[in-house]
């Protein structure tokens, strides 16, 4: 790293501070981009203001971990968009987003990107825009297209946590054999009606597998349900708590266990669910 | 025998939350599940368990056994 922007950053922090107007100014001066000046900036433990309400619930050597994670977001639809904005916020460096769909009226009600200037608007490119309106110094890499095995597999690799923000089982089987195979944690949530459920699933696990193996249609109950808005909210939510309890290895994981959530008898279960394979 | 049988989610609707029931030896949870007339084609299930375990339609249910029945939940 360049050694001016080492010595220039203590001189632009106050009381151990990064303000937004002295992050850009170091990307002028010495040419290196917002997610750089970040990054150097916790790696010598000087914080962003930004994250100022983020410490102490973790701490300053914490935000550099997620400052400088990776995490797949498949599917920006309603879970998607939640969990796209929530990661963002706490900064995490790294967001690699895919989603094939334009955004239509029935999205209104609950998804979050899905306004009345982005009806017909890509998704993807649409949490992209958004995720620089409110944190430029986090990478977004669009992929405006269908999650896909192969392609999707090298997408992926290298990745630190994924999320299941997808909408059919078939997709969530292929996601979840990919993941496995590429050794990535997935954070799996799935919403219908009053009803959502969330899992954690690490390589060797086949929580996902258990968890529809009975399942004859392509899709669930939502067919049948509906989605309110305040289940999306409400379960993307639980995924990115469990990806940061990923990404800095601490707290309990919903491993081996699925988090079912029923919002209209406002009841809770957590079943465990060991692996079988 | 008695069976306590636990629905989740949607499945509770027109039906009950928990309720005992009485059903001959040798019954099957597909047995119940017929005879509670949740489908399990044109909707299907999610995941059954018996007492915690993880169990399938073919499985033997005993007395005293508790049937928890979950639908599939795939939407995002």
């Amino acid at each position: 790293m360049n050694e001016e922007l080492k010595r220039l950053l203590p001189k632009h922090s106050q009381d151990s501070l990064l303000s937004w107007s002295d992050q850009v100014e170091l990307t002028q001066t010495t040419g290196f981009n917002l997610r750089a000046v970040e990054d150097q900036a916790l790696a010598q433990g000087i914080l962003p203001t930004r994250y100022q309400r983020n410490v102490q619930a973790i701490t300053r050597e914490e935000q550099y971990c997620l400052a400088t994670a990776q995490v797949g977001v498949v599917g920006c639809g309603g879970l998607g968009g939640y969990v796209i904005e929530e990661l963002a916020r706490l900064g995490v460096g790294s967001i690699t987003a895919w989603d094939y769909d334009n955004f239509e009226e029935h999205n209104l009600n609950r998804q979050l990107y899905a306004q009345m200037d982005t009806l017909g608007q890509s998704k993807v490119k649409t949490a992209a825009l958004r995720i620089k309106a409110i944190n430029p110094s986090v990478e977004f890499i669009s992929h405006c297209s269908r999650f896909e095995d192969k392609t999707g597999a090298e997408q992926l690799a290298g990745k630190n946590v994924v999320i299941d923000a997808l909408d059919s089982i078939p997709a969530r089987m292929m996601l979840s054999q990919v993941c496995r195979n590429l050794n990535i944690p997935l954070v799996h949530g799935a919403i219908g009606g009053w009803y959502g459920q969330v899992t954690t699933q690490y390589p060797g696990e086949n929580t996902l597998e258990q968890l529809y193996e009975k399942a004859c249609n392509a899709r669930g109950i939502e067919v049948s349900q509906g989605m309110l808005s305040f289940v999306p909210a409400l379960v993307a939510s639980v995924q990115v708590a469990e990806a940061v309890k990923i990404l800095l290895g601490r707290g309990e994981l919903l491993r081996e266990k699925v988090m079912f959530i029923n919002l209209l008898d406002m009841e809770m279960e957590i079943i465990e669910l060991p692996a079988t394979q | 025998m008695k069976i306590t049988i636990k629905l989740f989610a949607f499945l509770r609707q027109g039906r009950f939350k928990i309720r005992e029931f009485d059903f001959p030896e040798d019954t099957t949870v597909g047995q119940v599940l017929d005879s509670l007339a949740i489908p399990r084609q044109e909707m299907g299930i999610g995941i059954i368990f018996i007492n915690g375990k993880r169990a399938e339609f073919d499985s033997l249910l005993k007395t005293d056994d508790v049937l928890a029945i979950f639908p599939p939940v795939a939407g995002g």
